[in-house]
């Protein structure tokens, strides 16, 4: 394994006695493509800062491609970023914006020219190098901020919830140059964003963040089908909790009682254990599936939004717990119905449970 | 709109043209009777003549003073934006335990009445043994015009203007080439805007000009000093002229700040 391009070695900060990140530990591969989910206030657009020089770290170390930055300034950093609200240079032209970060670094003349003119290809804007950035629409001006960062060959690109702005067709649009982009360079991308939908789709690694802590990482498929905490398994995409006990255990797994029933599920668990399982929406069906069934006894339905893809299915199990089901349209039973409802051990996630 | 509806609004109508007759009918009949065709600016108008303006211009005590308000207005303005400048982008960029304070302090000799920093400069000058002088004049048109042209700065610095700047650093800027290159560039229309209205309110200054000026003298004082031998239509042709150029000042205020509002 190569050595990480980004580590964050015990890095907190605080604001008076308000803890912003708590000691964290981070190392972002190189040529990854990662990207920092959380909600507002889990401390990833200041994780980012740090990593950009613009905040300075409470403690902890900040090393880029094996050198400690902690105490560089942006401008010494290899790292460049793309502004949430792009920061453009207003007075500037598109061409004027995306070479500045050169002109900066003493690349002068033809060569200039020639990198100004490559980054603006590979954001779809060759032609544009002459206009003014107030001329551009929200998408254009996106994609010269980008262009900007990219110019400068930075050895980390960071991304600071760069699509925010834009309407979902167009968002969709930019996830998909930015992965073309990524693959294309090959430089280690940070994204920043609140966005699960963006995070699954664009990302090599998810980072997800809660009150200034990792929750959980990995690949998006693994965190989300497999979620290492509870926050992780509400937060990326809709989860049923279901609270229960560790009755009895062999080598391979454990017996759990809970409100829906009793189950035979692989844990780690002991005996007297509370557990929480973590069953997705669209793990839930209403036929027994061939393999590792579990009843999960009968549910009312009370009701059903269509989603296009899906029916949203909200339901009442048998003790009076809400449970939430997805199904393909038109499978749906109808609204008052009661139905025997199914899952397979393989989808269930035993997390331990609260307190 | 219902013929009641037009009915109602023409109290209010009549009171604004009230309140506008009242605010330029003053400057209204000091134009019209610096045209005089006779040699007292009041009624009846005995005909249109542009002799007191060529009076105005061949008058060398005038002339004089003219060139000298032009010298203060224009060193005292670029004195006081380039100072607010400095102070606004200081305060605006390194936040301290005493920003709050400095900000204040700053502001504060905007309530002050320009008779009492007149006097107050009399005595300092006095102190110091700073004889009565243009530069006198200068400094303490600086001294008036420093709160304004910092607020107007300081309103430009927020929090757009600051990302803009991170982004220059970012982009390997060291803080000279930031502020050369973004910061200044930016802030073009509020420094010409700061500029202009402090050179309006240097150009027809008075108070503080009559205190510490002695041989060399602005054009109000001047003015003023003339005004004591009587009224004289020429006098009116001075003042149309201190007007007009005022006016041209503010103009260029509202075009550079609107402009850049609209954006």
């Amino acid at each position: 394994m190569t050595a990480p391009v980004v580590a964050l070695e015990g890095v907190a900060k605080r604001y008076g006695a308000a803890a912003a990140l708590a000691r964290i530990d981070l190392a972002v591969p190189r040529g990854a493509f990662v990207v920092v989910l959380g909600p507002s206030g889990s401390g990833k657009t200041t994780l980012l800062s740090i990593i950009g020089g613009f905040v300075a770290p409470s403690e902890g170390r900040v090393v880029i491609d094996g050198a400690d930055v902690t105490a560089l300034a942006p401008a010494k950093r290899p790292t460049a970023t793309v502004f949430q609200d792009y920061a453009l240079f207003p007075h500037m032209s598109v061409a004027g914006n995306v070479g500045f970060g050169l002109a900066m670094h003493g690349v002068r003349g033809a060569e200039r020219r020639r990198r100004v003119e490559a980054a603006l290809a590979l954001v779809g804007l060759a032609e544009l190098g002459r206009r003014g950035v107030h001329q551009l629409s929200g998408g254009q001006q996106q994609r010269v901020a980008l262009a900007r960062a990219i110019a400068v060959e930075p050895k980390v690109l960071l991304l600071d919830e760069p699509l925010g702005a834009l309407d979902l067709a167009l968002r969709r649009q930019m996830q998909d140059e930015l992965s073309r982009i990524q693959r294309r360079l090959g430089t280690t991308f940070l994204h920043v964003t609140h966005d699960q939908d963006e995070a699954m789709s664009i990302a090599d690694e998810i980072v997800l963040m809660h009150r200034g802590a990792i929750e959980d990482r990995g690949p998006p498929r693994r965190v989300y089908l497999r979620p290492r905490t509870r926050f992780a398994a509400t937060f990326m995409g809709e989860s049923n909790l279901i609270e229960g006990r560790v009755v009895a255990r062999d080598r391979t797994g454990a017996r759990i009682e809970t409100p829906l029933g009793a189950f035979t599920l692989a844990c780690e668990a002991p005996a007297g254990a509370r557990v929480t399982l973590v069953l997705r929406p669209e793990h839930i069906a209403l036929d027994p599936p061939a393999e590792g069934a579990l009843a999960l006894g009968p549910a009312h339905i009370t009701a059903a939004t269509f989603q296009g893809t899906n029916v949203r299915l909200t339901a009442r199990a048998a003790d009076g717990s809400p449970l939430l089901i997805r199904v393909p349209p038109g499978r749906e039973p109808a609204i008052g119905a009661t139905v025997p409802l199914h899952a397979a051990a393989a989808d269930v996630v035993v997390l331990p449970g609260e307190g | 709109m219902t013929p009641m509806r037009r009915l109602a609004a023409i109290p209010a109508t009549l009171t604004l043209a009230a309140g506008y007759v009242f605010i330029f009918l003053p400057v209204v009949v000091l134009v019209l009777f610096s045209f005089q065709d006779g040699l007292l600016p009041v009624p009846p108008l005995k005909g249109l003549s542009l002799r007191w303006y060529a009076a105005v211009f061949a008058n060398h005590r005038l002339m004089a003073a003219l060139g000298n308000s032009i010298v203060v207005a224009l060193l005292s303005s670029v004195a006081a934006t380039g100072l607010g400048f400095l102070a606004a982008y200081g305060l605006a960029r390194r936040r301290g335990r005493f920003t709050g304070l400095a900000q204040y302090a700053l502001v504060a000799p905007l309530t002050v009445s320009y008779l009492i920093i007149g006097l107050g400069l009399l005595v300092t000058f006095h102190l110091l043994g700073v004889p009565k002088s243009l530069l006198a004049v200068g400094v303490g048109h600086v001294v008036i015009n420093l709160p304004l042209a910092f607020a107007i700065l300081y309103s430009q610095m927020g929090e757009h203007q600051a990302v803009v700047e991170r982004a220059a650093h970012d982009l390997g800027a060291s803080d000279l080439e930031a502020l050369l290159y973004v910061t200044v560039p930016m802030l073009w229309p509020a420094l010409i805007a700061s500029f202009c209205l402090s050179a309006t309110f240097s150009w027809d200054e008075f108070i503080i000009a009559f205190l510490l000026s002695r041989f060399e003298v602005t054009l109000p004082v001047t003015i003023w000093s003339m005004l004591r031998s009587g009224l004289s239509p020429e006098l009116n042709a001075a003042g149309t002229l201190v007007f007009v150029i005022s006016f041209a000042l503010v103009l260029a205020v509202e075009l550079t700040l609107l402009r850049r509002a609209r954006r």
